[in-house]
């Protein structure tokens, strides 16, 4: 089982998760900005931060095999501190980098208007740099945030197949899914999604445009559960080929949107896909 | 030492033509399209390893070229803010250029910031040519971090000419708490030891005689 995690929060988790994850099957990972359970009090401890997502954290993941990219943004919740909103003047820079493949996490915390203009503003950047989006949705007042951040997106004018709503359950597939988006699953041991869960929600409505992650950061989470999640799905009558999509190929269509993502030394075969380079070398 | 030209003939094989004479026109009369320049041109102007150019990828010298197209008076600027903003490849990129380029020892604080770093790639950067320009004492540091990296020896610019009896003293000490330990010293490593000792009896012998 190849997989690609399309959200999970590497800088939180210690080297044994990189190892079992690897032993797990885990070849490519995307990390996305997000906050840091402590809160931020300066511009310069988000561009340390960025630094450390497309320096550092790409390095320790090529030590055991695993590809790394990442998402770059002001998240939400940090949005609302004037003390923070300056870093939206530093994201063109990091827009720019090869190991960046989408802006997010984007979206709404507690939907004040301060998150609709870093919202707004980042839509846009996503749109001029080329980038697809990363929208996480809230966990207070989840489907009035998604049907607001849906409205978001449409006024935007980015394409929707380009934009990937994250953290969806039972109650807010259906909103999603006709609006064009990839449909985000966060698996978790406890909130959010379980495999279980994500195994029937699949059986209802496809694979077309699911990505499954584990999401795992400094709270209580698995970075196996994708893996979990394959397992499940085996279990219940799904074949290989459907794993494969799930696990692997759906993220790498998703980011490949980029033209950046290089899945070179992630075990991944075949030929480039949509212009992203798979071997070193690239097919330039 | 790679000279600039032979970088751009080793490119022509390789990297769109109409696309680098393009980027290093514009940063000549533009300086600050460097910044989206020099980010985007691996994905640009690719990744192979340049077979005429031993050591260099395409993206590297592309950003050599990228640097060296800068007016001459704002180049060490612009190499140490590129190299401050830049990710790891950007990073190896500025620091494989600096002998290439009119810049001095302000940009030793480069190497200083990449010999710190626990990531091997910038670390055989910082050893190239522009190396020579580091004082004694931290060059050894930096010969000894290869030690415990397990960085090949040989990435080392002008290791034999430099390595002295302290740089020996400090690998038998290794080579000592490795075997303390029960763990291997890399081959390179005790061939270099060996050689440094041989050459430290041999002038003892002509201090003897």
């Amino acid at each position: 089982m190849r997989i690609f995690d399309p959200h999970i929060h590497m800088t939180s988790r210690t080297t044994d998760d990189y190892v079992r994850m690897a032993d797990a099957g885990v070849r490519a990972v995307v990390e996305p900005a997000f906050w840091l359970g402590q809160p931020r009090t300066n511009v310069g401890s988000f561009v340390d931060y960025f630094d450390s997502l497309v320096g550092w954290e790409p390095y320790r993941a090529s030590q055991f095999g695993v590809r790394h990219h990442a998402t770059i943004a002001l998240n939400p919740k940090e949005a609302n501190d004037p003390r923070c909103r300056d870093v939206l003047d530093v994201l063109p820079r990091y827009l720019d980098k090869d190991g960046v493949v989408a802006v997010g996490e984007i979206g709404y915390d507690s939907m004040t208007s301060e998150e609709d203009s870093a919202f707004e503003a980042q839509l846009n950047l996503a749109i001029t740099h080329g980038l697809p989006a990363l929208v996480h949705t809230p966990h207070r007042d989840k489907v009035r945030g998604i049907r607001r951040s849906l409205a978001v997106i449409g006024a935007s004018g980015i394409d929707s197949g380009r934009v990937v709503i994250d953290h969806l359950n039972e109650v807010t597939v259906e909103l999603v899914r006709n609006s064009g988006c990839w449909l985000g699953f966060s698996i978790y041991p406890e909130t959010k999604m379980s495999p279980a869960r994500m195994v029937e929600l699949m059986r209802r409505y496809g694979t077309d445009r699911v990505l499954i992650n584990s999401a795992a950061d400094w709270g209580h989470s698995d970075p196996l559960l994708t893996r979990a999640t394959g397992e499940a799905m085996l279990t219940s009558g799904f074949g290989d080929d459907d794993v494969d999509r799930v696990l692997w190929r759906n993220p790498m269509e998703f980011y490949g949107q980029s033209g950046r993502l290089d899945l070179t030394g992630a075990g991944g075969t075949g030929l480039p896909f949509a212009g992203n380079s798979i071997r070193r070398g690239g097919s330039r | 030492m790679i000279r600039l030209d032979e970088l751009r003939t080793a490119l022509s094989a390789v990297t769109d033509q109409a696309w680098l004479a393009d980027a290093v026109a514009s940063v000549a009369v533009d300086p600050a399209a460097v910044e989206l320049r020099f980010a985007e041109a691996a994905r640009r102007g690719g990744r192979a390893e340049l077979s005429v150019a031993p050591r260099w990828s395409a993206d590297e010298a592309v950003r050599t070229l990228l640097l060296a197209a800068l007016p001459v008076a704002e180049t060490s600027t612009w190499a140490q803010n590129l190299y401050w903003h830049g990710d790891a490849g950007e990073k190896r990129a500025v620091l494989k250029a600096l002998a290439l380029l009119p810049v001095g020892d302000e940009c030793l604080v480069l190497l200083h910031d990449a010999i710190r770093s626990n990531d091997p790639r910038l670390l055989t950067a910082a050893l190239g040519p522009f190396a020579r320009r580091l004082d004694q004492a931290m060059w050894r540091q930096a010969v000894l971090k290869c030690v415990f990296m397990a960085v090949p020896l040989n990435q080392v610019e002008d290791l034999a000419r430099r390595a002295d009896s302290e740089l020996g003293r400090m690998l038998s000490d290794v080579a000592e708490e490795r075997a303390a330990a029960d763990r291997k010293m890399p081959d390179d490593a005790l061939e270099l030891l060996a050689s440094i000792e041989s050459s430290i009896n041999l002038e003892a012998c002509d201090a003897h005689f």
